[in-house]
């Protein structure tokens, strides 16, 4: 077998999350690819948070449904995930949880953490038997290393003890095949998102706390003395995006992030950006509405808002972000494309991908140029909003000696200034809107996943990547009908090349959202008059599996 | 008025309002000052007092109702050579952008507030603002305004803000000392100007304030917090205006490692050498 699927699973203050951050590096440091979803509940005591860490070789960029181990810190994670559990799994727990259960391994955890001075290390001593278990070597050394990063310093030391009594209290089980991700990076869709932003050289962030985007800022904020960046807790969201207008106006590249909720609240200035030429960056990371929804959870529902979102009309780009890697690249782009165009560029992510974490190979920061302004020369005064050939105006930065930029959110003519005649209105309309035409030179079409011969396409956008990709293997491994999937992360403008081309030779072609309207079947209808055949959708904030897509087409009868 | 630097452009106010004193005397102080136009970047939200960006010659980001302020810091924060002036109306400062006066009085950013304070929203014909006076009928408030009206002097001494002043259009020279010492103060500073409109506000007429403002004499000690709070509590048949109070402060660039040594954000990079540690580390 090449991977295995292993749940932890506590109350939130419990320690779930620390136990997996630990579990993770342990199993990537052994050479395992890794990707470790998120349930987390909107709390910060009490209740059931989990999270599944798939690791092992040739790990797809999505989690499974089905279990070969459990760490149950608490009871109702035993009784809740048992009936996902292989047969021959096993499910680790104190020895005062009671359970009938055949798979349960009971160590004295809280015992053990006792004696060693704190209670708190009990799950250290649960990491440990699940590494005996699978055959992932551990001494004190190793033990350290991984806990160091993870813990505060002064806490280290108990877990390390209480991670080696648990791995001399059971006998090894599993064997995980021999795999090269040492030398790979671990990080979350979120943190892909704060070095993408670095690497794109943005100096300035601003932000109000939301879930699930707020650890973009605190990534951020951790670099931001180092690389000399400014990262701001604005006031309100509204603030943040007029704030990195204002850097973006001066000269610095400036990005904002959010969730729906305060997304909600830039709406206005994201159609000042539009008007005025500024270029910026928004992420929204996507989770369950509308209004206050479900704070923890993921979901699919934004973007035919995001696509509309404020009053007239202007250009935009929106770019739903797939998978880690492209988290990182992704950013980097949009924010290069926000200068190339002078427009605002919505990246789109969600919380499945934002915190779940994932190993990948090294990153190339240097992957899309830098867009540098193109040099020309000014004939008389400047004006920020020059008609010019190219359709785009030569951007200039208050302070040059030679010129004044006037920027505004009226109706301007070249200069800047407020006007109200129909001729310039126009003029300005169109040159605004024509660089959604420049922009299609730029455009990239949706990654084609699975068999390019396909009968039936799947069609999905951003964080669907990794279970599109696993439902396609899955369901091109059995039977004579050939499956593909078609991802979008270029979503607006709509890239519609191949989705023609997937129209036109399939028999079926088939929207898996996580949303209850199928928000990009209904973009593709807009814009190609293309008909899903069916769709597959979930809007319970919970994202689908490989394996529940495979199921669900079959179901459907393809 | 022409000023040599700032020059003369058309406006669309209303004859006699008292934006154009403000607009005059603002001129003045950055000539005396010696501001060259293409360090000085205006800002404005929206409404009538919000237009004067448009109305001198220099750099200007003319954005959204009630959000001049934070555009504002952020420009200083990627440029600190430039100086950064906001004019706006109090419905823009103090109503829709009420947060955001909250809590850049708090974040302290180098810049200068110049609040056209007409005590009516102007732009939209007329209708009570965080300012207007309980009783005052408007189209909007036909039984008279019956909100307690908000002292933004009193709040901003309240909030901790460094520099706080009251002035008025109709005292230009007193109006320009003033306008000079809150672009010098470094910090966030605060300046309410009395601005009669006489379109839609006729009970805070001209005559009105100009029988009531006095100025501001060495008796008062701008340095003292409480006595400042007392004289800004003055509204009624007296009215001080004048610097109510002016403390030097850190300010946001002096407190953050980024900005403390005067660098300069616009058109900077950052070091590739540094994300490719950030992503060891993540090995
Ligand atoms: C979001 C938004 N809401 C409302 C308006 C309409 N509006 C424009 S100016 C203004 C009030 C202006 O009052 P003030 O800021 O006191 O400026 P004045 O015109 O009095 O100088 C309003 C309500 C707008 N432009 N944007
Ligand atoms: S409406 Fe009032 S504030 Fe506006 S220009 Fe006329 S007088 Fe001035
Ligand atoms: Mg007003």
């Amino acid at each position: 077998m090449g991977m295995y699927n292993l749940l932890v699973g506590g109350a939130a203050g419990q320690g779930v999350e620390s136990l997996v951050s630990a579990l993770e590096y342990f199993f990537k440091q052994d050479g395992s690819e890794v990707f470790t979803m998120r349930d987390l509940m909107s709390r910060i005591r009490g209740g059931h948070n989990f999270s599944r860490i798939r690791f092992g070789a040739g790990v797809p960029k999505a989690h499974s449904e089905r279990l070969d181990g459990i760490i149950a810190l608490n009871e109702e994670t035993a009784a809740f995930h048992r009936e996902a559990l292989s047969p021959k799994g096993f499910i680790l727990m104190d020895s005062a949880i009671k359970s009938d259960d055949p798979r349960a391994v009971r160590i004295d955890m809280a015992k053990i953490a006792k004696s060693l001075g704190n209670a708190k290390a009990a799950g250290s001593v649960a990491v440990g038997a699940a590494l005996k278990l699978f055959r992932v070597a551990l001494d004190e050394a190793s033990a350290a290393e991984v806990f160091g990063r993870v813990l505060r310093p002064e806490h280290v030391d108990m877990n390390v003890k209480a991670a080696l009594k648990g791995y001399e209290s059971v006998p090894e089980r599993y064997k995980i095949p021999a795999g090269n991700a040492r030398d790979m990076m671990m990080l979350s869709g979120n943190r892909a998102i704060a070095l993408g932003a670095l690497a794109a050289g943005v100096q300035f962030y601003a932000a109000y706390p939301m879930s699930p985007s707020t650890s973009i800022l605190e990534s951020l904020a951790q670099w931001a003395e180092e690389a000399g960046i400014v990262v701001e807790q604005a006031e309100d969201e509204i603030a943040a995006i007029n704030m990195a207008l204002g850097a973006s106006y001066a000269g610095t590249r400036a990005m904002t992030g959010t969730s729906g909720g305060g997304f909600s609240l830039m709406v206005e200035a994201l159609g000042f950006a539009g008007m005025a030429e500024i270029p910026v960056v928004v992420v929204d990371a996507q989770r369950p509405g509308p209004a206050t929804g479900l704070p923890t959870r993921t979901e699919q529902s934004d973007l035919k808002f995001i696509i509309s979102a404020a009053q007239g009309e202007f250009p935009r780009m929106v770019i739903a972000v797939r998978h880690h890697a492209d988290a990182f690249y992704q950013t980097i782009r949009a924010v290069n494309l926000a200068e190339k165009y002078q427009i605002p560029v919505v990246l789109l992510t969600d919380q499945y991908l934002a915190d779940a974490t994932a190993t990948i190979p090294m990153l190339d920061p240097a992957a899309y140029p830098r867009h540098e302004q193109a040099q020309v020369p000014e004939e008389g005064e400047y004006a920020r909003y020059r008609f010019t050939e190219s359709g785009i105006s030569p951007r200039r930065l208050p302070g040059d000696k030679d010129a004044l930029v006037n920027v505004d959110s009226d109706e301007h003519d070249e200069r800047g200034h407020i006007i109200e005649d129909s001729e310039t209105r126009v003029r300005m309309m169109e040159k605004r809107m024509g660089k959604l035409k420049l922009l299609e030179k730029d455009l990239q079409e949706p990654d084609w996943l699975g068999d390019e011969q396909a009968h039936i396409t799947l069609v999905g956008w951003g964080s669907m990547y990794g279970p599109l990709q696993e439902a396609v293997d899955l369901l091109n491994q059995e039977g004579n009908k050939r499956y593909g999937a078609l991802v979008f992360g270029d979503i607006w403008p709509l890239p519609k090349e191949r989705l023609k081309q997937a129209a036109a030779k399939g028999e079926a072609i088939i929207n898996v959202e996580q949303n209850y309207t199928g928000q990009l079947a209904g973009l593709i209808r807009e814009e190609t008059g293309i008909e899903m055949s069916t769709s597959i959708l979930r809007y319970d904030g919970r994202q689908m599996t490989g394996e529940e897509i495979a199921r669900r087409v079959k179901k459907e009868g393809f | 008025m022409n000023t040599p630097e700032f020059g003369k452009m058309e406006t669309a106010w209303c004859p006699g309002c008292g934006n154009f004193g403000i607009l005059d005397s603002l001129k003045l102080a950055l000539e005396a000052l010696g501001k060259d136009p293409h360090e000085v970047v205006m800002v404005g939200g929206i409404g009538q007092a919000a237009k004067t960006p448009q109305y001198l010659s220099a750099n200007s980001f003319c954005g959204l109702h009630g959000r001049a302020l934070p555009p504002a810091v952020a420009i200083k924060m990627a440029n600190p050579n430039l100086t950064v002036i906001v004019n706006t109306g109090d419905g823009d400062s103090y109503g829709e952008g009420g947060n955001h006066f909250l809590h850049n009085i708090r974040r302290n950013v180098d810049m200068t507030h110049f609040v056209h304070d007409n005590q009516v929203y102007g732009l939209t014909k007329g209708q009570s603002s965080p300012t207007t006076l309980e009783g005052m009928v408007t189209g909007a408030q036909a039984e008279g305004s019956q909100n307690i009206p908000f002292n933004p002097v009193l709040l901003a001494l309240a909030a901790g803000a460094g520099f706080v002043a009251r002035g008025f259009s109709g005292k230009p020279d007193h109006l320009q000392m003033l306008m000079e010492r809150a672009i010098r103060f470094k910090g966030y500073a605060l300046v309410d100007i009395f601005q009669p409109c006489v379109s839609f506000n006729r009970l805070n007429t001209f005559a009105w304030y100009n029988s009531r403002v006095y100025e501001l004499d060495e008796s008062h000690d701008a340095t003292d917090r409480l006595m400042a709070m007392s004289r800004a509590m003055e509204f009624g048949d007296r009215i001080p205006i004048g610097v109510l109070y002016e403390k030097a402060l850190p300010d946001f660039h002096e407190k953050n490692s980024s900005l403390s040594q005067g660098q300069v954000l616009a058109g900077r990079r950052n070091d590739p050498a540094l994300v490719r540690r950030y992503m060891s580390e993540m090995v």
